[in-house]
């Protein structure tokens, strides 16, 4: 790897001032830095020396450092009984431990990735993430506008009451999503996310009440039908979308109960 | 029969050094100082290099040399591990101006250090005349696209190629009249099947290096499977004799055939010898994934005749190979296609095997596990199956009465006869491990999923009759320690520890008094290479035949020792030779340092043996998968395996195979797959995009033996080593249509090929 | 940038480029058991622990040990000599090139799972890629293992 400057940041403050420089990259994980090794960083930003590596259980939410690992999301009894074994099922999949040992919350979401399982739950449990100057913005906002020069100090998990269940289908089962469906509901709403089409994950929100009374493949179809597909390596437009709709509906019986 | 050395599990000698990380690999043991070597290669599948401006790369600091096609020897050679007659063309240059696929390489850039050699491959100027490239297949033949124009393009042997015509080789076998028999059956399937080239994916990819040594000769070492076949394919590319080349070989990470070709000695084997100066190079992941040699992809046409009560009457296949950008290993893979899989249905009474076998701009194909068999016999096995379906039969009774069995003559196989053969019994075993019943191999579980179980059968061979060469040298030491000095490869799959199993149960002794040295040009024994299915049949063929010289020549210096008039009354018990004519002894410690000491019987003897017979090992296979029918989606629960590979040597290793090559042909029916942009670029070209088998893919895995007894093989063994990997795809298809009525017959399966089958 | 670090329990300092790999850097230490299969993180094989924990030291920056402790297969050996008795007997090690990276992480995992289910094994070895052997032996050697370790594996 080509690093001209690497600074283990001693505070935000300075994290963010050597933010600055056009092409300073802030570290998570590194997983995939070399994947592009004709990248040329003038300036590595280390975040590990600010405490952010922590998860915080409040009364009204889940607080996640930028650098809490995929690994302490899989085994945190809190993230796990709050959102019923969906977290674990979201990260179980993601290349191995050793990888999610070193990939970060932070990195994941920076990254706004197409096919990333994170962004798909985050976005169905309306997460929130702060920036060190820009504050909280909503994960759906984000996903517009990336975190600029900022930096993604922590996401915010809101600790509503509610179901939530996650699928999805792969060519094997460590490789990136076909699909990635994650459904999430309370007593009024429904909010369905879907990712990997392969563009980066939407959310679509539907009153409960509308689900039960279209019936759960009517919603599905509708909520599925909403969003684009493309086609890639890994599957087509059309396989996409209608596998969207199966997972859709099957996600929707698992958290709003009834038949399939 | 009641061994003591074989027939028992045995740890392999290296197994220690292995699983504690010991530096033992090529990368580990190569001299710190090498110039380092890497290739600038062509981002177009087919291209004229007009120019390759050197001078700004060559004035990166650090940097030795850069080589261009204007620098190099100009007659052309082939990259295939084989022996004389030689049958893969001679089309390649170390660098050529015409390229044939991405990646070809252009120049080869070697510094002393690995920055200085990548900026120099960054900052290389090459002027190409971009060409239209040809990338199917399908339409190579006498396409106005020719990839090899060359005059010089040189085949060793007539294969019926023609470089002009694309055509690499062609040829037909045949027996009986089977148009007439195919007109006369009472049903007849025609079916076209495809498979894509696959990657062996052995996790050390390709690496070597080289040094002049105090005699000015060359030192290659190398993660090959075939040392001897490396120096000769040096020796020609380089255009030096090949006393000049010495080759080693340390521990290998892996081979499946990949290192059957010699895809990358030649380059630092160049530079080292251009320069004087140790030079290695080691492929990245994507370089193994892209200018390696996959597996040929292949378009198999099946037709099958029966009778209506299931006799498969007359066999037709024909096979379309693809060749890629150059023909190593295609005129013999595709032969396999057809002489591995008709014979199982010996009861045909005619068949036709024809084969064509043509260029294209894609990734040159080579070796893999199988060898063309593994192509064949998923489309045959298939064609069986949806035979069976078609007569409303049972794959299983129709198998059964078509089948190869022990004692007949195979007109498929040469006329050989089938001197060892339990596929029946394999057959039987693996019906009952699976719980397969003819009236219900389906069932649907709660959760709406299909379970169904398919089945295929299969053969290979045990190494390449009337062509591969097997030597070995064994020696007594002091206190009696016998060395077993080979030239067979152990690449992982234990040959050091099985061959020595096999020395010991010769000559009597525990496996740990024989210690196994492998590979050296210089001093091993000349050996074909560990492929072709050869090493435990035919180099153990030559450790017992050498045994037996051995023991003779022992025993004759036992004989001056002892003051026995006569050889012949001596008995050598593995600890001593006695004299039976007077009770005299002399024991193997006495004997071993006696032989130091006024001694001019060598206590060494060294034994060469050739095949004149390939015996086939038999498989028979059971795939249970679950299949998801809203999705598509289809997991693999079970996997049951009974093999006929004779005696077994060694049962952990003869598993442990079974189980690998298992698993490499799930990954190939199910999730490895091949995409090219529509430019020729591989895509799945790393790990990240080419999805082998994980372990939580995997339900379990049941293996067991029908061991037969080989005449011909040592203490009645034949191979196991490419077996392995050819019933996997075949059973999962078959597993796939008890499930949904639905016949995939383009590799791999995926779950949207299967959920839009479902949809028509 | 100068490290201060602790390699298999030794103290070391080194100044390392910023962009060196610890792959790259252990090997430059002599540590050749830590193996590279892929490039792409998918494979498993320059598995190390960084504080006890298995990381991919192909993925990982060498200036990120900066004060922590690196454990390879080399400081590991009397545990590896004793799981290796189990691979060999099942034959397990194969091509061996790799046994240390899966190895690690076993070690890893025979200190975090009490009583894993086969499941639960497969999905914490799960990035550790072999192609010889198809997985099955290396059950069965774990499940030997953890059994002479007091260890129980569920069904």
């Amino acid at each position: 790897m080509n690093i001209a400057q690497y600074t283990k940041a001693a505070s935000l403050e300075e994290a963010w001032e050597l933010n600055q420089n056009r092409s300073a990259v802030v570290l998570g994980g590194c997983c995939w830095l070399r994947l592009s090794p004709q990248r040329r960083i003038a300036q590595a930003i280390d975040l590990s020396a600010l405490g952010l590596d922590q998860i915080e259980e409040g009364e009204d939410s889940f607080r996640l450092g930028a650098m809490v690992t995929l690994g302490q999301l899989e085994g945190h009894d809190g993230l796990a009984a709050f959102t019923q074994g969906a977290m674990k099922e979201a990260v179980r999949h993601i290349v191995g431990t050793q990888f999610r040992n070193m990939a970060t919350v932070g990195g994941s979401i920076s990254g706004r990735f197409g096919f990333s399982d994170i962004w798909t739950l985050f976005l169905a449990l309306d997460a929130q993430v702060e920036l060190y100057k820009g504050g909280i913005v909503s994960l759906a906002d984000f996903g517009q506008t990336g975190p600029g020069k900022d930096i993604v100090t922590h996401i915010i998990i809101p600790k509503k009451a509610c179901q939530t269940a996650y699928d999805s289908l792969r060519l094997n089962e460590t490789d990136f999503p076909v699909i990635a469906v994650a459904v999430s509901a309370d007593a009024e709403n429904v909010r369905c996310a879907i990712g990997a089409r392969p563009a980066r994950a939407e959310v679509v929100r539907l009153p409960a009440a509308d689900v039960r009374r279209q019936g759960l493949e009517g919603a599905a179809k509708q909520i599925a039908h909403s969003m684009t597909y493309e086609s890639n390596m890994r599957g087509s437009a059309d396989y996409r979308q209608d596998m969207a709709v199966v997972l859709c509906r099957r996600l929707l019986a698992n958290v709003l109960g009834g038949d399939q | 029969m009641e061994y003591k050395a074989i027939n028992h599990v045995v740890a392999k000698k290296d197994s220690q050094a292995l699983v504690t990380g010991q530096p033992v690999y090529t990368d580990d043991l190569r001299p710190k100082d090498c110039l380092i070597v890497k290739a600038l290669r062509s981002p177009h599948a087919r291209a004229i290099v007009k120019k390759v401006n050197k001078s700004a790369a060559e004035k990166v600091p650090g940097i030795v040399c850069i080589v261009t096609a204007e620098d190099v020897p100009q007659s052309r050679f082939t990259i295939a591990g084989q022996t004389y007659p030689e049958l893969s063309p001679y089309d390649r240059l170390i660098l050529d101006k015409q390229i044939r696929f991405v990646g070809d390489p252009v120049a080869l850039v070697a510094g002393t250090n690995e920055d200085a050699v990548d900026k120099a491959l960054r900052v290389l100027r090459v002027e190409y005349e971009v060409q239209e490239p040809l990338l199917d297949f399908t339409k190579a033949l006498d396409n106005d696209i020719v990839v090899h124009p060359e005059d010089n393009w040189k085949p060793l042997v007539d294969v019926g190629g023609d470089n002009k015509r694309n055509l690499v080789a062609q040829a037909c076998d045949e027996h009986g009249d089977v148009d007439a028999v195919l007109a006369s059956s009472d049903v007849v399937i025609d079916r076209t099947y495809h498979t894509r080239q696959n990657q062996q994916g052995a996790m050390e990819t390709f690496r070597a290096y080289a040094y002049k040594d105090a005699f000015g000769r060359l030192t290659i070492v190398s993660s090959t499977q075939v040392p001897f076949h490396v120096r000769r394919v040096v020796a020609n590319a380089l255009e030096i004799p090949k006393s000049k080349i010495r080759v080693i070989k340390p521990r290998i990470g892996g081979g499946f055939g990949s290192k059957q070709t010699v895809v990358m000695e030649v380059y630092p084997a160049y530079i080292a010898w251009l320069t004087g100066k140790p030079a290695y190079m080691i492929y990245s992941r994507e370089e193994s994934m892209t200018v390696s040699t996959p597996r040929h992809e292949s378009q198999i046409r099946v037709v099958l005749g029966a009778s209506k009560d299931g006799h498969i009457r007359g066999i037709f296949l024909d096979s379309l190979w693809n060749a890629g950008a150059y023909g190593e290993h295609t005129p013999t893979t595709v032969t396999l296609s057809g002489h591995k899989s008709i014979p199982l249905y010996n009861a045909a009474e005619a068949f036709r095997f024809s084969y064509t076998c043509v260029y294209t701009n894609t990734i040159a194909a080579g070796a893999y596990r199988g060898y063309g068999a593994t192509q064949g016999l998923f489309a045959l096995e298939t064609a069986v199956n949806e035979l069976a379906a078609a007569l409303h039969m049972s794959p299983v009774a129709l198998r059964l009465k078509n089948m190869v069995r022990q004692g007949q003559v195979l007109p498929a196989y040469f006329n050989e006869t089938a001197l060892s053969c339990t596929l029946d019994k394999c057959l039987e075993r693996v019906v009952q491990m699976s719980g397969w019943k003819d009236d219900c191999p389906r069932q649907v579980l709660s959760n709406g999923h299909i379970r169904a179980i398919g089945i295929a059968t299969a053969m290979q061979g045990s190494s390449i009759s009337n062509v591969d060469v097997a030597s070995v040298t064994i020696k007594v030491n002091d206190d009696g320690f016998y060395s077993l000095n080979i030239g067979a490869t152990d690449m992982g799959t234990g040959c050091d520890t099985i061959l020595a199993q096999i020395a010991a149960e010769c000559l009597m002794c525990p496996v740990d008094n024989v210690v196994t040295y492998g590979v050296d040009t210089d001093t091993s024994p000349y050996d074909s290479g560990s492929y072709a299915s050869s090493t435990t049949y035919l180099t153990g063929n030559a450790v017992v035949k050498t045994c037996q010289s051995l023991i003779q020549r022992m025993k004759e210096r036992a004989a001056v020792k002892l003051g026995a008039a006569n050889v012949d009354d001596l008995e050598f018990d593995g600890k001593a030779i006695t004299d039976l004519s007077t009770g005299k002894k002399i024991t193997l410690k006495d004997l071993g340092n006696d032989a130091m000491f006024m001694n001019d019987i060598a206590l060494e003897a060294t034994e060469s043996c050739y095949s004149p017979t390939s015996p086939p090992p038999y498989m028979a296979g059971a795939a249970t998968v679950d299949v998801d029918p809203e999705t598509g989606h289809i997991s693999l629960v079970q996997y049951d395996a009974v093999v006929d590979c004779g005696t077994v040597i060694n049962p952990a290793l003869a598993k442990v195979q079974t189980e690998g090559g298992i698993v490499q042909a799930i990954g190939m029916a199910l999730t490895e797959n091949i995409q090219y942009t529509p430019s020729g670029r591989l895509q799945n070209n790393s790990f990240m995009q080419y999805r082998m088998p994980t372990r939580m893919d995997l339900g379990q895995i049941n293996v067991e033996f029908e061991p037969s007894y080989e005449p011909n093989g040592p203490f009645g063994a034949k191979s196991i080593g490419e077996l392995v990997i050819d019933s996997p795809a075949p059973a999962i298809a078959h597993a796939i249509y008890n499930a949904t009525g639905i016949w995939l017959r383009d590799l791999p399966m995926t779950a949207e090929k299967l959920y839009k089958a479902m949809q028509l | 940038m100068t490290i201060t670090y602790w390699l298999n329990g030794k103290k070391a300092t080194a100044d390392v480029a910023p962009g060196l790999m610890l792959y790259d850097f252990l090997r430059s230490q002599g540590c050749y058991s830590v193996k590279c299969g892929c490039e792409t993180t998918n494979c498993g094989l320059c598995t190390v622990w960084v504080d006890d924990v298995p990381m991919l030291s192909c993925a990982l920056l060498a200036v990120r040990i900066d004060g922590r402790h690196v454990t390879t297969l080399e400081g590991l050996q009397d545990e590896a000599k004793e799981f290796a008795f189990y691979m060999g007997r099942e034959g397990a090690d194969q091509c061996g090139f790799c046994n240390p990276g899966f190895v690690m992480n076993v070690l890893a995992m025979v200190r975090k799972l009490d009583a894993p289910t086969e499941e639960e094994i497969k999905e914490f070895l799960s990035g550790n890629l072999c192609r010889c052997t198809g997985y099955m032996s290396h059950m069965r050697a774990i499940k030997a293992y953890f059994k002479a370790k007091g260890k129980e594996v569920r069904a």
